[in-house]
């Protein structure tokens, strides 16, 4: 059932775990739309037609006597009480308050700016140099303190974010400048980019490929054209291939 | 001197004729609630139409990006400078006009049109009363109203145009923007928000205190309980938004950071700021108006088609009572539930939880609202005129709009389709084949009451059939668009993100989807044209409609039909005295079909 009603909305393809809960999610509730919806236009087109005042001269000034549509609304109510306390609420749970260990996930830290997206890796210690929001600027987008040593092997990568399959993926997302948002339609996840605020999201990919990150919050004249930046979800050697290649610490001050 | 002035005769000199005055003080400073009403109305629906402008100017850009616009091209050109060289739309000029499309439609169109106008003609006169309580104060606020708009409109030919950061002006972006626009956009709103909070307290008062006596609370028309509660939404909600408001100006203009954070980098000059502060306080305060807004538009439209469905279904409306209690549910929810719209900022699992539930929970009294009026049909003897052929509409239209608001609504639903076009078609069904149909509704059911003449049925039908047709074909691909994921606010419609664009990328928009803005393009100029017979029809029945024969060609209950055509100085010619409900249709027992307010039992 679904599975149709995803082809008639015609949702964009899906490569993470939960992404599928999001999904169902708006199938049963265009389910419901749809039934409420057409119920109410056979109701609608029927009154229409039977009390025209060519067929039905003289009005009936008490109309409805019975209650069925307190029923019905109770009904209702109790629908969309269902979805929020059994589907929406945990989703979403899992999503902000259930993140998987630090260990088991690749880590990253994303910064947007006019017009692009910012990420930095840990590097080959695992650990991120010391951050202050005082040191940002245009040429340290972080806020990176270049005297922690544990910041000189950090990678930092413009516009092309790689990151392993099957494996939990944790970025903490911010912004330089604007209030930008970081939306990857095919992972399911949207989270705006705030500049002085630093908010962690996760989601798991589950299917190799390149995908699209939108900015999904107006940024200034060039948010239409904020379109280069690209998740790559590649096999685990490909991932450890590509971040050997980058320097450390090379790229961070650009 | 004093002998030459004429005096009045006594015997000439009724008590609801005041003496003549002159053009100025009759029509530009009057301070006559009929006269600021259709103030309010004829500058409202000139905002309205200028907004329509700037979309269909829009929606060419988005169809055809970087290509000239077509007929105004030079006009923009000529006026407008480098932002719309050659008469393409830059990326700036985009968002000046999305900027302010949603302003001019929300604070200059719908608002005024609703609140101003049909609150300020008709509140009175549905009441009984003679004015409104504050004459003076009432033409201050259309004053207001009026510079607000001045201002707004000023901003289009400064240097570097109008603001560019959304009718939502998210700081730090609002301030970044190193051009004027923002700070006149806030002094305008500062006019704006002033007027309404002036005109909410004038009709809160003129509800409470001057009906006539026999109008208990139960009583009074639906339509004045929708503007009751409108009126406490606009007095309670907007002054956060004021104060929001005059700090973001002290950002732009005195170098504080109410709303910038530390570490923020952009250009040189704002990064020089003691920061600290939080762009999300900006968010909050302003949906903490924007939310209740809403209702705001759509109250008055639902008061509206109350009264027409009751009129032509010649029967009373079902549930008088539930319509009524759910409306001041609706205006006390509606206070709760503004971070719905922010639940992409990083919101916990317990604050969404609340915002979500609340949500759910002003939707009841909306379907009860939509159910009663419903069911009012059940029964009816219904007559098709063109007024309620438009609040007919308004009953599908407006439940389109609500049903689609659910998967907003629930916060795991909206990861998906947060900021996208089906957002964009959500609201709209909401406001435009929604709030607009039911004020087009009532212009065709109140025009014989102003100006002693009929609108043109057959044009109406025109009119009414047009925008039907031309509404949907332009709000519901913006479904389709939205959940294929495609967002808002692009100024190129997408092109950057489509699939020619960017090959080999999972989720890049398909040609099929980007080729609807060129179908919604056609869709938006068909419904422009559908516009014309009513524009004419508006300003031929001015002068050469058919005039009423009665003071009440509806044969309605209320008592702004008991006056005389149109109602003069002072309203009613003896102070009415009401006996009974407000919708005594098709009652056993009375030759007619119906029995107005201040008919006497027996």
């Amino acid at each position: 059932m679904n599975q149709l009603m995803e082809r008639f909305l015609g949702l964009p393809p899906l490569a993470s775990e939960h992404g599928q809960g999001v999904n169902d999610l708006i199938s049963y509730l265009h389910w419901l739309m749809i039934i409420l919806f057409v119920g109410w236009l056979c109701y609608f087109g029927f009154v229409l037609w039977r009390f025209n005042r060519r067929r039905n001269a003289k009005a009936d000034p008490v109309g409805v006597r019975n209650h069925a549509s307190s029923y019905l609304e109770i009904v209702v109510a109790g629908v969309e009480a269902s979805l929020l306390l059994f589907v929406a609420i945990p989703l979403w749970a899992q999503r902000v308050d259930q993140f998987p260990s630090q260990d088991e996930s690749t880590v990253l830290h994303i910064a947007a700016q006019q017009f692009a997206w910012n990420a930095r890796y840990a590097g080959a210690d695992g650990e991120f140099g010391r951050q202050d929001r005082a040191l940002v600027s245009n040429d340290n987008v972080f806020g990176i303190d270049p005297a922690d040593p544990k910041s000189r092997d950090d990678v930092q990568v413009l516009n092309e974010i790689h990151v392993p399959v099957n494996k939990p993926v944790i970025a903490y997302v911010t912004s330089k400048d604007v209030i930008h948002s970081l939306k990857i339609p095919a992972m399911r996840v949207t989270q705006d980019a705030t500049p002085g605020l630093r908010v962690p999201i996760w989601f798991k990919p589950v299917k190799e490929g390149r995908y699209q990150i939108y900015c999904a919050q107006l940024c200034g004249n060039g948010h239409a054209s904020m379109a280069q930046g690209f998740l790559v979800v590649e096999s685990q050697e490909a991932y450890d291939r590509w971040l050997a290649s980058k320097v450390g610490a090379a790229t961070s001050f650009e | 001197m004093q002998a030459t002035s004429p005096a009045i005769p006594a015997s000439t000199h009724h008590p609801a004729h005041h003496p003549e005055t002159g053009f100025w003080r009759t029509y530009i400073f009057s301070t006559d609630h009929k006269v600021i009403g259709i103030q309010y109305g004829i500058t409202a629906l000139c905002f309205l139409f200028f907004g329509f402008l700037l979309m269909l100017m829009m929606r060419w850009q988005i169809a055809h990006p970087g290509e000239p616009v077509p007929i105004v091209g030079p006009l923009l050109a000529a006026v407008l400078g480098d932002v719309a060289a050659r008469g393409v739309m830059s990326p700036d000029l985009y968002n000046s006009f999305g900027a302010m499309h949603g302003t001019i439609m929300v604070f200059l169109g719908v608002v005024p049109l609703a609140v101003g106008a049909y609150g300020n003609y008709l509140v009175p006169l549905q009441i009984g009363a003679n004015d409104m309580a504050f004459p003076r104060l009432n033409m201050m606020s259309y004053q207001l109203y009026f510079l607000g708009g001045i201002v707004m409109l000023t901003s289009f030919f400064i240097p570097g145009g109008a603001a560019q950061a959304g009718w939502t002006s998210y700081s730090p972006l609002a301030t970044a923007i190193p051009t004027d626009g923002q700070t006149f956009w806030l002094i305008g709103m500062v006019f704006l928000i002033t007027s309404s909070l002036l005109g909410s307290v004038n009709l809160i008062t003129t509800i409470i205190q001057l009906r006539a006596p026999g109008l208990t609370w139960m009583r009074l028309p639906f339509f004045v309980w929708a503007q009751f509660t409108a009126s406490f939404l606009l007095l309670l909600a907007f002054p956060p938004l004021e104060t929001a408001g005059i700090l973001q100006l002290m950002d732009k203009l005195a170098g504080t950071s109410f709303f910038l954070p530390t570490g923020l980098a952009i250009g040189g000059k704002l990064a020089d700021i003691s920061g600290g502060g939080s762009p999300l306080l900006w968010q909050h305060l302003f949906w903490f108006l924007a939310h209740p807004e809403v209702y705001v538009l759509i109250l008055p439209a639902m008061g509206i088609i109350g009264e027409i469905i009751a009129n032509n279904t010649r029967k009373p409306l079902w549930g008088y009572k539930s319509l009524v209690f759910s409306v001041l549910m609706i205006g006390f929810i509606s206070f709760l539930v503004w971070a719905h719209h922010m639940y992409l900022t990083g919101m916990g699992t317990r604050i969404s939880a609340f915002f979500q539930t609340t949500t759910m929970i002003i939707s009841i009294p909306s379907v009860i609202i939509l159910t009663a009026l419903l069911i009012s049909l059940w029964g009816g003897s219904i007559r098709f005129n063109t007024p309620m052929l438009f609040a007919l509409a308004f009953l599908p239209m407006f439940g389109i709009g609500g049903l689609t608001g659910l998967p907003l609504g629930f916060s795991a639903s909206d990861i998906h389709l947060h900021d996208t076009y089906y957002v964009i078609g959500h609201f709209h069904y909401v406001v435009a084949p929604g709030t607009i149909f039911a004020l087009f509704a009532g212009i065709y059911y109140w025009f014989p009451k102003i100006t002693g003449r009929r609108m043109n049925e057959y044009w109406g039908k025109v009119h009414f059939w047009g925008s039907l047709l031309f509404m949907n074909l332009i709000f519901m691909p913006m479904f389709v668009q939205g959940l294929a994921g495609m967002l808002r606010r692009m100024s190129d419609g997408g092109l950057q993100y489509s699939a020619a664009k960017v090959p080999g990328v999972a989720g890049a928009l398909s040609g099929p989807i980007l080729g609807l803005n060129n179908f919604i393009l056609w869709a938006a100029a068909g419904l422009a044209i559908a516009q014309i017979p009513f524009i004419i029809n508006f300003f031929w029945s001015i002068a050469k409609g058919q005039p009423v024969r009665s003071d009440n060609p509806w044969e309605a209950t209320t008592l702004e039909w008991q006056t005389p055509t149109p109602p003069p100085h002072g309203n009613f010619l003896k102070p009415p005295q009401v006996y009974r409900g407000p919708y005594e249709y098709s009652l056993p027992g009375y030759d007619k079909d119906y029995v107005p307010q201040n008919q006497p039992p027996g």
